[in-house]
């Protein structure tokens, strides 16, 4: 079974978490056109590589992200909403990965 | 008569302890430490079972679970595994595939039939006439499988463990036990896996001729003991690779799940059966069988045999035999350079004849092969797999020990992800590319020499000390000298076939050759053709050689062939050791003793249990609900609904975090009122409604249906992280119990027990208060969702049962009556309510359910309303509408999901319907098209059997209330 890091309780096998989706940033609903609204909420690449999802840590109440590779299936990094590690370079595949490990 | 040999340096048996069994209905003993063959094989029985198709006798082939030639049942357990299952007291067995027993089984006939049975035969010769298949089924049916189910079995617990530890070696051979040690040396947590009993691997059968090699072992086994890092599991076999380093490790009693920081592979290599005619009578098996069964056991393999051989271990295995008293007539061996080495120079003095070039063209049966005796060895041109009849030699012999080569038991680093490249110089795959905190040592990873397999097991421990961070020296291993370990082609052609390839699904050569004829030239097609590899030793004695058979079809360089998908389990697991404990968690409300007393059918709410109504003797389910139903509307029931999802939020910017999150507005709410709450996705889709209560100006209560209350709650968490309000968030679903009183004499139940002034003009709608049940607070919210007239009443879910007790002893003279959540569904749908997730779907947007008035557009923000704003311009596609269908309607009754229909086209589908006792009539909820949504209209509703009923769009509530 795989395991994750909960970036409040640590690694964790993953039979304690739930997946909560792609995460996407909200575009400004005051501002953005109809067309781009509906891409936020209906479009979805699916195209392999580094997402940013949504997890939640189900025994404590925890959402996270998790940055992760969905064609090797690895988890580069793990945080709260809002705290990423480094916001201008959201991806550092090496260093993170062996903080999560 | 008798096969056990004198006492053997490093035996596995122990000769004091006598063990008597039965095998076939006749009695025999062996020692402690045997296994039911190996005890067997000592007592002379050569013949252990039938094969699975052709029903040839068999006997022991690898000896060590790389076959299924000896698969035996004691009654209760079937498909033992034979030659590695430990003899125990009093076992009382019999061969499993056979029709009469294993010497005179009555299906032998099938082996002679043979040739009407090609690989695939029955692909074709039964799908027509399709009328017969059912017969041929039964037939096939019968003749397929292994063993016989015992439908009794009983249920056994196994347990299941969990280990961890830095770094996890499957396979204790000279490699594993180097690199166990090494890895120990460096600090390294050390678990060490091996399937048999004792440690060791080959250097517990293959000595050559002489022990030196046992006390070599006896020094690696001595300090793996004192090592206080090691920590050895034997007899467990690592059964799969999971990601992040998990591995399953399987032993007789159960299952320990253990993680590791690293993996080091050093699982060897499984002996490969050159390929010749006969090459499956009892009496003919592999080199390595015959070393366990000497060195491990103190069993002779047979009395006077051969070796056939295409490699140097051969005439190790040669020595071996002359050392445990067999007569070597000949070592044959297939390569026409033949062997060079001190161990030929000792063969030679001991005055053993060696035919270099030759081959095993056939071994000779005796009658009804049930063993062999002789073998007709002729020259063999490695070219063509020919062999040179005109010039065969007949050795008489009464077994063969074959030894032409190898393949990688690597399963498990398959499965972890590893590629593998074809290595010439040693005829094998070899891994060459390795995922992180992944290793291989020893022979599954190209490294032959005892030496250097050790040297190897040092280098895999310290690249997994220098992983893990550690600094070490790193170690260097030299690549193979000398003559490959395994023959690139060990086959020889034969008019007659029956030269197997697969023993375990009877396949030979030429099925192979007919398969490529028939377009299965693919290694995955192929195998699923001819089934090689499919049985239940999954290929480990097989898929080397059929690669390497397609490899010569093809005219195409091994590699290009590639290898088939090797998938857990590494051995066939029993399925005690995976099921569980049949644990379902399952809420219960704390009313629940009271209502199975009170005979309530229940079902499943999410993971609640809840009462759908209580069964009355006499009535069916439709009257008993109907009268339930009735109860409420003419006097009161009660419902129990702690199932309810219950969340407290406080704070600050409590109103403010319920004004995004849902579409009604808080800001202006009075504290001890109520509000309807509405819960939407932002695609604008309906998910879910309840009621908000506040009960002080930083304090609401929210309550969310009983199956949406789990994911309702993690989207507030989610919601909240990302607004970042102060607000806390508390489920108190389980906190707190939940009893509905409803019904026109509700409120004159319920001031009978509270001082609080509950009566309509007092209390109404929307008004929430905090009182006392007989000395318990409670919280009562007026509710209609129900009935006109509802209590809902909140307590401390240990009081809840005595509030229910006190309600139905108040109640008695009004005549209460319990309700359970269909009888629930009904009331609500008399009053024309509709239920997220039951009238509503996946895609229902707010106006389809003329939820308008729920909406408040004008607030800045709340999830799904800027979609709404853009559905809004579109017109509506359906609306949910009530109906009733005629007073005096006949037809067939119309279904939840029953199809509205208009000029043949489908308009929408009716999401609720019952017949209502308070309406008289039948009462529903249905999408239409917006033009057939006008008071008054008319629509079609197609039934299940196609009749139509006639629908009128109504007003609600359905009844005068």
């Amino acid at each position: 079974m795989k395991l994750l890091n909960c970036p409040m309780n640590g690694t964790r096998p993953l039979s304690e978490f739930l997946f909560g989706g792609e995460f996407r940033e909200m575009p400004n609903p005051d501002t953005s056109s109809d067309l781009e609204w509906a891409s936020y909420v209906h479009y979805r690449d699916n195209a392999p590589g580094v997402k940013k999802e949504w997890w939640y840590h189900s025994p404590s109440g925890t959402w996270f992200i998790a940055e992760r590779n969905t064609l090797s299936d690895e988890v580069l990094a793990t945080y709260l909403y809002g705290k990423a590690p480094d916001a201008t370079k959201t991806t550092k595949p090496r260093a993170k990965k062996e903080q999560s490990e | 008569m008798s096969m056990r040999l004198p006492k053997q340096v490093g035996e596995w048996i122990s000769r004091d302890k006598q063990i008597r069994f039965t095998f076939e209905g006749k009695e025999y003993t062996g020692y402690e430490g045997d296994t039911i063959t190996s005890a067997l094989l000592a007592s002379g029985v050569k013949v252990l079972g039938r094969s699975f198709k052709y029903h040839r006798p068999r006997g022991v082939l690898s000896l060590a679970n790389h076959d299924i030639n000896a698969l035996v049942t004691d009654g209760q357990d079937t498909n033992i595994r034979a030659d590695v299952v430990k003899l125990t007291k009093g076992m009382t067995l019999k061969a499993v595939n056979t029709d009469g027993g294993v010497i005179n089984d009555k299906s032998k006939y099938i082996d002679s039939i043979s040739p009407l049975l090609p690989v695939g035969f029955y692909y074709k010769a039964f799908h027509k006439p399709a009328a017969l298949f059912p017969f041929w089924e039964k037939v096939i049916r019968k003749a397929a499988g292994l063993g016989v189910v015992n439908f009794n079995y009983p249920r056994i617990n196994k347990r299941k463990l969990n280990d961890f530890c830095d770094v996890l070696i499957i396979g204790a051979g000279p490699s594993g036990l180097s690199a166990a040690l090494s890895a120990a040396a460096n600090d390294l947590e050390v678990i060490l896996v091996d399937e048999n009993q004792h440690l060791g691997g080959s250097l517990t059968y293959d000595r050559a001729g002489n022990a030196d090699t046992q006390q070599m072992l006896d020094e690696l086994v001595a300090k793996v003991s004192a090592s206080p890092n090691i920590k050895v599991y034997a007899a467990a076999y690592a059964a799969g690779y999971y990601q992040d380093h998990m591995v399953p490790v399987v032993t007789a009693d159960g299952i320990t799940k253990v993680r590791a920081k690293a993996v080091i592979v050093s699982t060897g290599v499984f002996e490969q059966p050159p390929v010749f005619h006969n090459n499956d009578l009892p009496g003919v098996m592999l080199g390595s069988a015959a070393q366990r069964m000497i060195h491990r056991y103190g069993v002779k393999p047979f009395n006077k045999g051969i070796v056939v051989t295409a490699n140097a271990h051969g005439y190790r295995v040669a020595l071996d035999l002359i050392n445990a008293g067999v007569k070597v007539a000949a070592v044959v061996d297939m390569r026409a350079q033949g062997q060079k080495d001190e161990q030929v120079a000792e063969l030679v003095r001991k005055g053993v004849k060696i035919y270099t070039g030759f081959c095993v063209y056939e071994a000779t049966p005796v009658k009804g092969k049930l063993g062999m005796s002789g073998a007709v060895v002729c020259p063999y041109d490695e070219s063509t797999a020919n062999a040179d009849v005109a010039k065969a030699v007949t050795i008489e012999c009464d077994g063969i020990a074959m030894s032409a080569g190898w393949a990688p038991a690597a399963a498990l680093l398959y499965q972890s992800g590893i590629g593998m490249g074809y290595n010439n110089d040693i005829q094998q795959f070899v891994p060459n590319r390795f995922p992180k905190g992944i290793f291989a040592a020893g022979r599954v990873n190209g490294v032959y020499s005892l030496e250097a397999r050790l040297t190897d097991g040092a280098r895999a421990a310290s690249e997994v000390a220098s992983f893990l961070g550690k600094k070490v020296a790193a170690v260097s291993v030299e690549s193979h000298q000398g003559t490959s370990p395994s023959h690139p082609y060990p086959f020889v052609h034969h008019p007659k076939g029956k030269n197997f390839v697969d023993f375990d699904e009877d396949i030979q050569i030429k099925d192979f050759i007919n398969a490529a004829k028939e377009g299965f030239d693919n290694i995955e097609l192929m195998k699923r053709f001819t089934t090689v590899g499919m049985g239940p030793s999954q290929g480990k004695h097989s898929n080397m050689n059929a690669i390497r058979i397609l490899a010569k079809i093809r005219n195409l360089p091994v590699e290009k062939i590639g290898t088939t998908t090797a998938r857990p389990f590494f051995h066939p697991t029993p399925m005690g050791h995976l099921g569980g404990r049949s644990f379902h968690s399952h809420r219960l409300t704390s009313i629940h003793g009271w209502h199975k007393a009170a005979g309530a059918f229940f079902v499943d709410v999410g993971a609640w249990s809840r009462p759908a109504y209580y069964q009355k003797s006499g009535l069916s389910k439709l009257e008993t609900i109907q009268q339930e139903a009735q109860a409420v509307r003419q006097s009161v029931g009660i419902i129990d609904g702690g199932t309810l999802g219950k969340i407290e939020v406080c704070g600050p910017d409590a109103a403010a975090f319920l004004e995004r999150f849902y579409t009604g507005v808080y800001a202006d709410q009075k504290v001890g009122h109520s509000r309807y709450v509405l819960l939407l996705d932002e695609l604008g889709v309906v998910v879910d409604d309840g009621i908000a209560t506040r009960l002080a100006d930083e304090m609401f209560f929210l309550t969310i249906s009983t199956s949406n209350a789990a994911a309702v709650y993690r989207e507030m968490q989610r919601w909240l992280q990302i607004w970042q309000l102060n607000v806390g968030l508390v489920n108190v679903t389980g906190a707190y119990g939940l009893i509905n009183v409803a019904g026109p004499n509700a409120s004159k139940v319920l001031s009978k027990l509270v001082s609080v002034d509950v009566s309509e003009a007092a209390f109404p709608m929307g008004s929430a208060q905090t009182t006392e049940i007989k000395g318990v607070p409670v919280r009562i919210v007026r509710a209609a969702f129900v009935a006109k007239q509802a209590y809902e009443i909140y307590m401390p879910t240990g009081h809840a049962l005595s509030i229910w007790k006190a309600l139905l002893e108040a109640g008695q003279s009004e005549g209460i009556r319990p309700f359970g959540t269909d009888t629930q569904r009904l009331l609500r749908l008399e009053l024309g309510h509709h239920m997220p997730g039951y009238d509503t779907d996946g895609l229902t947007n707010p106006f389809e359910v003329r939820a308008e008035k729920a909406l408040h557009m004008e607030k800045p923000f709340f999830i799904g309303k800027r979609s709404l704003e853009i559905i809004a311009k579109k017109p509506l596609t359906k609306v949910l509408v009530p109906f009733t269908l005629a007073v005096d309607y006949k037809g067939e009754m119309p279904q939840d999901c029953n199809l509205v229909i208009e000029a043949g086209g489908i308009k929408g589908r009716v999401t609720s319907i019952s017949y209502s006792p308070a309406a008289k009539r039948i009462v529903g909820l249905a999408y239409v098209a917006p033009h057939q949504s006008e008071l008054g209209n008319v629509f079609d509703i197609r039934t299940d059997n196609g009749g139509i009923a006639k629908a009128t769009v109504v007003k609600t509530p359905f009844f005068n209330a």
